[in-house]
């Protein structure tokens, strides 16, 4: 029976070498979090909320350009620079290392989003509006988002509630990379991601995949690299670096 | 130079107080005129707050816009109160007395006006209190004072606060003076706003000691509410072009360069509305333009300092967001205008003696300024959110909508009317003062010519 309340400290490994860019974390992170629609008229406006975002960039220079995709999201900052700058505490650092979002709180001044430099907060500049056919699929557990406040990645905080009060509470087991997936408790892009590219642990347990990943790639000479470090962030989001394979093999790839 | 016309205490009355007995027709026009405008401004706004942001042109990267600008334009407007009527008074310079009121009035309206603008343009404007007031009502969760923004309405509204207590203690004796000459309602009304003015020595004295000590205690705020506007960027860490050091002391002078011509714009056009051509004089023009020079250069200096400063980093955003303020459209042609509204047209001119005494000339160029200024914050604050960090998939522009340009500009037809409305119930020259400046006035006869003098009031 785990009595006292086990400090875990949530966070992501993106394998980018295995993102293909198909977008399934968008739509299940969509649809667990009840994101309103975004149209082709939202897209038009720049206004579209999607916590989870797959961004293609262009890596060299002309004619050796690559295309790229990088998932973004939350980037749940360590050192956040939304968090300070909320005049109603609506943004906040939990003990879990999680940026949250407070709802309730949020009046709107859209200064969290200005100063985040990951572009990972999104404002409902319109009231959501869902189409009647798609009432019924609305998570219970989350709340909607009424207009004119802000929104982000929470890391399915709402899973992770329940793996809390079922695993921890009820049968009294630590929370392990297992147990979380068997009980649908991993976000919903990591369980959407076809080729793992997301991998969701507890970094403070150092059985986890991403504390192992980390231990692994996120040194000196490994593939692990933090979005913008410089800045002083300290994201807990890892990236691990595509592999150029023709780089490794030696191959030119225009022939 | 002194071009003063020695006026008779009654003539002086008669003229100052002309503008509260005598209702010229096209006043109440104007006045509705602006009344509608304001209307309009009042009716996007609840448009706004109907539907939501999504009527603005706001969009993800850039979240702050037209609204933001107009708030730190108003701010900086509100400065030229301070700047004419405390540091004037407290260095006793004689030509500030037609212009004390106009400064500090247009400071009280302007601030109303300028925290309007964050407050609506928050997405849940009707719960704006918990930011605003520094009391966590029942919610247990007092305001963030790490955020500059709660700092934002502290210092505008201690301004507020201060401005109409130092605009009151200057008006009470002319409150008086009025009182002594209405019947009715109105005799009502400025009998209780004179709080027993009854110009004896020892009131006299008190009413001085008051202006006084309310300019010295102006100053620090006068300073530190538009440092703490520029913090609202300073302290953004992400975004380049805002994160500046520079940014306090170059936002204060910017404020004061751009009040200080819409001093001189706002005491033209009463000259003109009301005929006060014998106490607004081509001296005061010439003085305020002086000022202006000086002042605008200092500005200049600092908009130099914060565009090098920026580019001496060599990062990437940053060269791209100056890249962006310079050389694409439409900023370029905005880059172009401001500077050239802003300082390459005005301070030349102002440096020719003959524009600072034209009338035309001095409310072309002070108007031009207030654009260049305006346009300024709009150049400061837009591209270094559209320009934020080094992923280029999230920049991104942004053009005003209907309902921002509709807002903004009420925002000026609701200054202008609030000041004619003032100068219907309340002088806009301060009576007292301008009889003082005639008694302390005198002619001293140096070999063959008589020199206009001022004695030293102590």
């Amino acid at each position: 029976m785990v009595n006292e309340r086990v400090n875990h400290k949530w966070g992501m490994v993106v394998d980018i070498d295995r993102c293909t860019g198909c977008q399934a974390c968008v739509v299940a992170c969509q649809a667990e979090n009840n994101i309103p629609l975004n149209t082709e008229a939202i897209f038009r406006q720049r206004r579209a909320i999607e916590w989870i975002h797959v961004e293609r960039y262009w890596e060299g220079e002309f004619p050796d350009v690559k295309a790229r995709f990088i998932p973004i999201l939350c980037q749940h900052c360590e050192n956040a620079p939304c968090e300070p700058v909320c005049p109603v505490y609506a943004t906040y650092h939990n003990n879990q290392g999680m940026n949250v979002q407070v709802y309730n709180r949020c009046v709107g001044t859209r200064y969290c989003a200005n100063n985040c430099s990951y572009q990972v907060r999104f404002f409902n500049y319109w009231e959501p509006v869902w189409p009647e056919t798609l009432k019924n699929q609305l998570n219970p557990d989350v709340t909607v988002r009424s207009r004119g406040i802000m929104e982000k990645c929470s890391f399915d905080i709402q899973r992770l509630r329940k793996a809390e009060h079922v695993i921890e509470g009820q049968r009294g087991e630590r929370i392990t990379d297992e147990n979380l997936r068997e009980g649908n408790f991993l976000p919903a892009c990591v369980q959407a991601c076809p080729t793992t590219t997301l991998v969701f642990g507890d970094f403070n347990d150092p059985e986890s995949q991403v504390s192992q990943m980390k231990e692994e790639h996120f040194v000196e000479g490994g593939r692990g690299y933090k979005l913008l470090e410089d800045l002083g962030t300290e994201p807990n989001v890892i990236y691990l670096k595509k592999v150029d394979i023709h780089a490794k093999t030696g191959v030119e790839t225009h022939a | 130079m002194q071009e003063r016309v020695r006026l008779s205490d009654a003539q002086i009355n008669r003229d100052l107080l002309r503008s509260i007995f005598e209702t010229p027709k096209w006043y109440w026009f104007l006045v509705a005129f602006l009344g509608l405008v304001v209307l309009a401004g009042f009716t996007a706004a609840g448009y706004m707050f109907n539907q939501g942001l999504g009527v603005t042109g706001l969009n993800r990267p850039v979240m702050w816009g037209f609204f933001i600008t107009n708030f730190v334009f108003w701010i900086g407007i509100s400065h030229a109160g301070v700047m004419l009527s405390a540091i004037l008074r407290l260095v006793q310079a004689e030509w500030r007395r037609p212009a004390t009121r106009a400064a500090e009035v247009l400071t009280v309206f302007s601030l109303m006006t300028a925290m309007m603008m964050p407050l609506i343009h928050a997405g849940r404007p009707w719960r704006v209190m918990y930011w605003v007031f520094p009391y966590d009502f029942a919610r247990g969760v007092y305001p963030n004072v790490r955020s500059a923004l709660v700092w934002d309405p502290a210092a505008v509204f201690t301004y507020l606060t201060s401005s109409i207590l130092f605009v009151f203690i200057a008006l009470v004796p002319d409150i008086a003076v009025l009182r002594d000459r209405t019947t009715g309602w109105r005799h009502v009304m400025y009998s209780v706003l004179s709080l027993g003015w009854r110009g004896s020595v020892r009131q006299w004295k008190l009413q001085l000691i008051a202006g006084i000590l309310l300019s010295a205690i102006i100053l620090p705020i006068f300073v530190s509410v538009h440092s703490i506007v520029s913090w609202d960027f300073g302290t953004a860490m992400s975004v380049e072009g805002w994160h500046s050091t520079v940014f306090a002391p170059y936002f204060v002078i910017g404020a004061v360069h751009s009040g200080v011509s819409a001093v001189v714009t706002v005491m033209i056009a009463l000259r003109w509305v009301f005929k006060w051509e014998n106490y607004i004089r081509m001296e005061h023009l010439d003085a305020l333009a002086k000022l202006l020079i000086v002042v605008a250069t200092g500005w200049f200096y600092f908009f130099i300092l914060e565009f090098i400063f920026g580019l001496y980093s060599l990062e990437g955003p940053e060269v791209a967001l100056r890249e962006m303020q310079v050389f694409q459209m439409p900023w370029t042609a905005l880059f172009i205008t401001f500077l050239l509204c802003a300082y390459f047209i005005p301070v030349p001119m102002w440096l020719i003696p003959k524009v600072r005494r034209s009338i035309p000339l001095m409310i072309f160029t002070t108007i031009l300024v207030n654009i260049g200024m305006w346009l300024e914050r709009f150049i400061i604050i837009v591209p270094g959110l559209a320009r934020k960090q080094v992923f280029t998939f999230t920049w991104g522009g942004y053009t005003p909508s209907a309902v921002e340009i509709v807002i903004v500009i009420a925002t000026f037809a609701l200054v202008s009317m609030l000041v004619l409305l003032f100068a219907k119930v309340f002088p806009l020259i301060p009576i007292g003062d301008a009889k003082e400046g005639m008694i302390l006035y005198d002619e001293i006869k140096i070999g063959k010519v008589m020199v206009p003098a001022v004695m030293r009031e102590e």
